[in-house]
């Protein structure tokens, strides 16, 4: 059995492995350090059936296009690697090209084309192929063609003293949802039941005045996000690693009280257990770590600031092109994607 | 991909049109493996989208096996956390139906 000096180098390279503390002027373990062959006694190989074992997935939940869910038992890189592919490599359909027609408003040719480009299109972008490479036309199996005509009129029907805009003039301002899709080729049979339009109706484009007319047509086609950030799928893709504060004496009274404002409401939990309150840790997870419990020069010795090193919060926006959920399965096909990719080229090519 | 290395077991692949994303995964299911004296990744020029990754083994294993290895190791481990997500969101949508 291992003596208590042992059981004390055990306990802090269990530390040193789980967990990211945060000291008052620096960052300790940053860096995973489990592989095999760096702490002996422990059996770091990699083992399938340990990670399946190990790992689980909590879907916290999802709100407004945010998913929140939790990753365990998975490694930095890993997790980081999903949360590039989100926001580089999950391909969706924008505008890419504008062809300007009449454009005869104060929003310049190009910043206009900007603009369009920056709208989230509504398109499932699996249902579409990337285009070839020097392809300048585009056929309907990789372009989505959007049209946007509209002019600006003065309303007959207005009061002499108006000053408003909206009273004033017709279609002064030009939103999303004025731009209609003009099937090309056979998508009305590829896509019968498919409504292919911007996300959000209400996103301001130009304003016009009477006289002004804006005449173009526009072709969407299927990027990544690496390409240009238009075509990313997420708003945000974030991860945080899972807060853990230790007590490491008990903490009463007005200490207690301190404490409590030290952190995030909620963290802090203040009991009464015969008479005296005591501060107990209530719920870490919504922590956001802002080292308030430092300044404090009684406190900053009673209180051990951690992260769980393999335990991530992923919090993921959808612009609305793809529900969230989605865009996770989508993510992680894609990283397998990639190591298919390399595996097919190793068998490909003969190592000699 | 191309190799370059002395005998079979210090070998350095050129990755083209891949960066951290797929480098510092692959990196770490490599370093699992307790066969690989050194692995690690670099990204030659943040210009070129290519990345050199380096594998030395200990004793005569030829370099290519855990770099196929890791690969399959990878690829294992996002099918099995894509089955798991999957199997989590289904609760989801039927307990909001």
């Amino acid at each position: 059995l291992p003596g208590p000096g042992e059981m004390a180098t055990r306990r802090s390279t269990d530390e040193m492995r789980e967990r990211v503390v945060l000291g008052e002027f620096g960052v300790r373990n940053v860096h995973s350090t489990d592989f095999p062959g760096n702490y002996p006694g422990y059996d770091d190989a990699w083992d399938q059936q340990r990670f399946e074992e190990e790992f689980r997935v909590d879907v916290v939940g999802e709100e407004d296009g945010v998913l929140e869910f939790d990753m365990v038992g998975i490694d930095a890189a890993i997790a980081n690697a999903f949360r590039r592919i989100l926001l580089a490599e999950v391909p969706t359909m924008a505008v890419e090209k504008v062809f300007v027609y009449n454009n005869t408003s104060i929003v310049q040719d190009e910043i206009l084309a900007h603009r369009l480009g920056l709208i989230p299109i509504r398109a499932d972008p699996r249902l579409f192929e990337y285009r070839n490479q020097g392809d300048e036309e585009g056929t309907e199996i990789d372009t989505l063609q959007f049209q946007l005509k509209i002019k600006c009129s003065r309303n007959p029907q207005a009061a002499k003293e108006s000053s408003d805009p909206n009273e004033l003039y017709f279609n002064h301002k030009v939103y999303s949802k004025h731009m209609t899709w003009v099937p090309l080729g056979n998508q009305t049979d590829l896509f019968p039941d498919a409504d292919f339009r911007p996300v959000h109706d209400d996103i301001l484009i130009a304003l016009l005045r009477p006289g002004q007319e804006i005449d173009v047509l526009m072709h969407c086609v299927k990027g990544i996000g690496k390409d240009h950030a238009k075509f990313s799928p997420v708003a945000t893709a974030s991860y945080r690693l899972l807060p853990d504060i230790t007590l490491l004496q008990p903490i009463e009274d007005e200490a207690a009280e301190t404490l409590q404002k030290c952190f995030s409401p909620g963290v802090i939990e203040i009991q009464n257990i015969k008479g005296k309150k005591v501060a107990r840790v209530a719920n870490a997870r919504l922590d956001t770590f802002g080292r308030e419990v430092f300044r404090h020069e009684g406190l900053k010795n009673l209180v051990r600031l951690a992260r769980v090193r393999n335990h991530y919060i992923f919090s993921v926006e959808s612009t609305g092109i793809l529900p969230p959920d989605v865009l996770v399965s989508e993510a992680i096909k894609i990283l397998m994607g990639k190591c298919q990719r390399f595996l097919n080229e190793l068998d490909a090519v003969p190592m000699e | 991909v191309q190799a370059d290395g002395t005998d079979g077991s210090c070998v350095t692949f050129v990755l083209h049109d891949e960066d951290h994303t797929l480098g510092n995964s692959l990196r770490y299911m490599v370093m699992k493996n307790p066969d690989v004296q050194f692995c690690g990744y670099c990204i030659t020029h943040p210009s070129e989208s290519k990345i050199n990754f380096r594998i030395q083994t200990r004793g005569s294993l030829p370099a290519v096996e855990p770099f196929r290895k890791g690969l399959t190791d990878l690829m294992g481990v996002c099918q099995h956390v894509l089955n798991t997500f999957e199997v989590r969101l289904l609760p989801e949508e039927l307990g909001s139906v």
